[in-house]
């Protein structure tokens, strides 16, 4: 799979403009952002800088103070938990809303993450990868033109997280849906992204397209480059270069 | 035979042969094992103890069990005079007479049914106000005050007024119960479903749950806990309107029976009345413990205890 994701789909999120206020504390000002279907779009930034809320906005949790945001109609969202309901088996968390004719889709969005041996396990017996492969099948089952992705990892073990990071890729690569994710990890935007953001002080420091072939090496030269650049955008002092 | 000395390594000739804990400090002490000079010992458990299985019943009915044998052997030697408390003996005199007249029979029947109406119309409508104002800031708004109000005001100090509306015969018993029944089941399912995760709450919302649905596919199972111990209080409650009701203006039913047995000094039939009551909470309690089972088999991974 190359990284030339944004070719060819049509726009998925379209903002302009879009200004929102805390009180006193602007945390987005003036952000302009165009994503097409199929382009893996990674927004980073330090704490409190916004890019949570500018993913809220699109998820309709926020309203956005000033500005435009259009997107398409089919958005879901995975959190950093898997807001799980507890009290309903994995499958019908999966199906959450939809018709009863939608398990057999369930099922099959549950077997696309594996685990299709879990669909009638309590979400309690589950460990924190698996519930969060069960909160990626129930964005999946609902078939989204934009998936928006809230620091999905930061909540895993250094292992599942990589697992995790790759099943992401592949499922994006196949459904192509527009995808937001939002990170403070440089690497797991690196590692996935076809475009990457940094969000600071309300807009974007840097808006690049990741020009590097699939899949990515964590060791290249080329990366260690976008790594740096980022990190500095992030006011993180580059690391010494090997 | 490399396997062998592998898993039987020749014992160090010099070491002294103790069996404390091995630490890093090995020959840096004296003879008194390595550990000890150095003020080490084995950590302090703090865990909590694992219990044989049949020791919790046991203790459980020990308490009981001794009560009762007091109340016997009281009874029995002439201490407790049947003036103050029935023996055991004429208690279950009082009960083999009313069993073998059907009347207890029948009186058991007049106050589950009146206790059934009203916990049935009080909590019902106790869970879908609690629930309604536990979803929306509207809800809250408009129902939360009147129950706060309603709360404050005992239920007993209602009697009056509902007899000067309904009279005393059944309706008034009824609605007696479920205005008992209606202010515990408003006030723990409204906190039971305020206590549901937002967070949750918030990505249903975004899959596009709204009103009834979200309230039946993810509030309602949330917050089933809560409810079912709403469910519990509120049918303890009810007895208590159960006694009041059935003391006014009644022919049959549990209460009735206390207003004889005080009527006519039977402290027999007084103790046994107690007994019935007892009898019932414990009833409701296992009832409901059964429902917990069934209604909520994931509870069973998550409980903490």
């Amino acid at each position: 799979m190359s990284g030339t994701g944004a070719a060819g789909g049509e726009v998925a999120v379209q903002i302009t403009g879009l200004r929102k206020a805390f009180g006193p504390k602007t945390v987005l000002d003036g952000v302009d952002l165009e994503i097409r279907r199929g382009e893996f779009f990674a927004l980073l930034g330090p704490s409190g800088t916004g890019k949570t809320t500018l993913l809220r906005i699109l998820a309709g949790l926020e309203r956005p103070d000033a500005g435009t945001v259009l997107a398409a109609r089919r958005r879901t969202t995975v959190y950093q938990e898997p807001r799980l309901v507890q009290a309903r088996r994995v499958l019908a968390n999966v199906t959450l809303g939809l018709p009863r004719s939608s398990r057999g889709a369930g099922r099959r969005a549950l077997a696309e993450v594996g685990l299709e041996r879990h669909e009638r396990a309590w979400p309690a017996t589950l460990s924190g990868g698996e519930a969060q492969r069960a909160a990626l099948a129930r964005a999946l089952v609902r078939d989204p033109q934009v998936l928006l992705l809230d620091e999905p990892f930061a909540a895993l073990d250094a292992l599942t997280r990589l697992q995790m990071q790759d099943l992401v890729g592949e499922l994006c690569a196949r459904h192509r849906p527009a995808v937001v994710l939002v990170t403070h990890d440089v690497d797991e935007a690196l590692r996935l992204a076809d475009r990457v953001a940094v969000l600071r002080d309300g807009v974007f420091a840097a808006d690049r397209v990741i020009d590097l072939p699939r899949p990515r090496d964590r060791d290249d030269p080329a990366t260690a480059r976008y790594r740096r650049s980022f990190l500095s955008h992030l006011g993180v002092a580059a690391a010494a270069p090997h | 035979m490399t396997l062998e000395r592998a898993t039987a390594p020749p014992a160090p000739a010099d070491g002294p042969a103790t069996d404390g804990p091995a630490t890093g400090a090995t020959g840096a002490t004296g003879a008194d094992g390595p550990g000890a000079d150095a003020g080490l010992r084995p950590p302090a458990r703090l865990g909590s103890r694992p219990r044989r299985p049949a020791v919790s019943p046991a203790v459980r009915a020990a308490v009981p069990a001794l009560l009762v044998a007091a109340w016997w052997y009281g009874s029995g030697s002439g201490r407790l005079p049947p003036d103050v408390l029935a023996g055991p003996g004429a208690v279950f005199g009082a009960l083999r007479e009313l069993v073998s007249t059907g009347q207890l029979g029948d009186y058991l029947l007049a106050s589950a049914r009146r206790t059934a109406l009203g916990v049935l119309a009080g909590a019902g409508l106790g869970l879908a106000l609690g629930i309604a104002a536990g979803l929306s800031a509207l809800g809250e708004e408009l129902i939360d005050p009147v129950l706060q109000m309603k709360r404050a005001v005992p239920f007993l100090a209602l009697v009056p007024l509902l007899i000067s509306w309904f009279g005393v015969g059944e309706t008034f018993k009824v609605v007696l119960i479920a205005v008992a029944a209606l202010a515990p089941m408003y006030a723990y399912t409204y906190l039971g479903v305020r206590s549901v995760d937002r967070k949750v709450v918030e990505a249903a919302r975004g899959f596009g749950l709204r009103g009834p649905r979200l309230a039946l596919a993810v509030i309602v199972p949330s917050a089933l806990p809560s409810i079912l111990m709403a469910l519990r209080i509120s049918l303890s409650v009810s007895l208590t309107g159960l006694i009041a009701a059935e003391q006014i203006g009644a022919t049959e039913g549990i209460g009735y029976l206390v207003t004889l047995a005080q009527q006519y000094y039977r402290n027999d039939y007084m103790v046994l009345c107690i007994l019935i009551y007892a009898l019932l909470g414990l009833v409701i309690d296992l009832v409901i413990r059964g429902v917990e089972r069934l209604a909520m088999p994931w509870r069973g991974q998550v409980s903490a205890r």
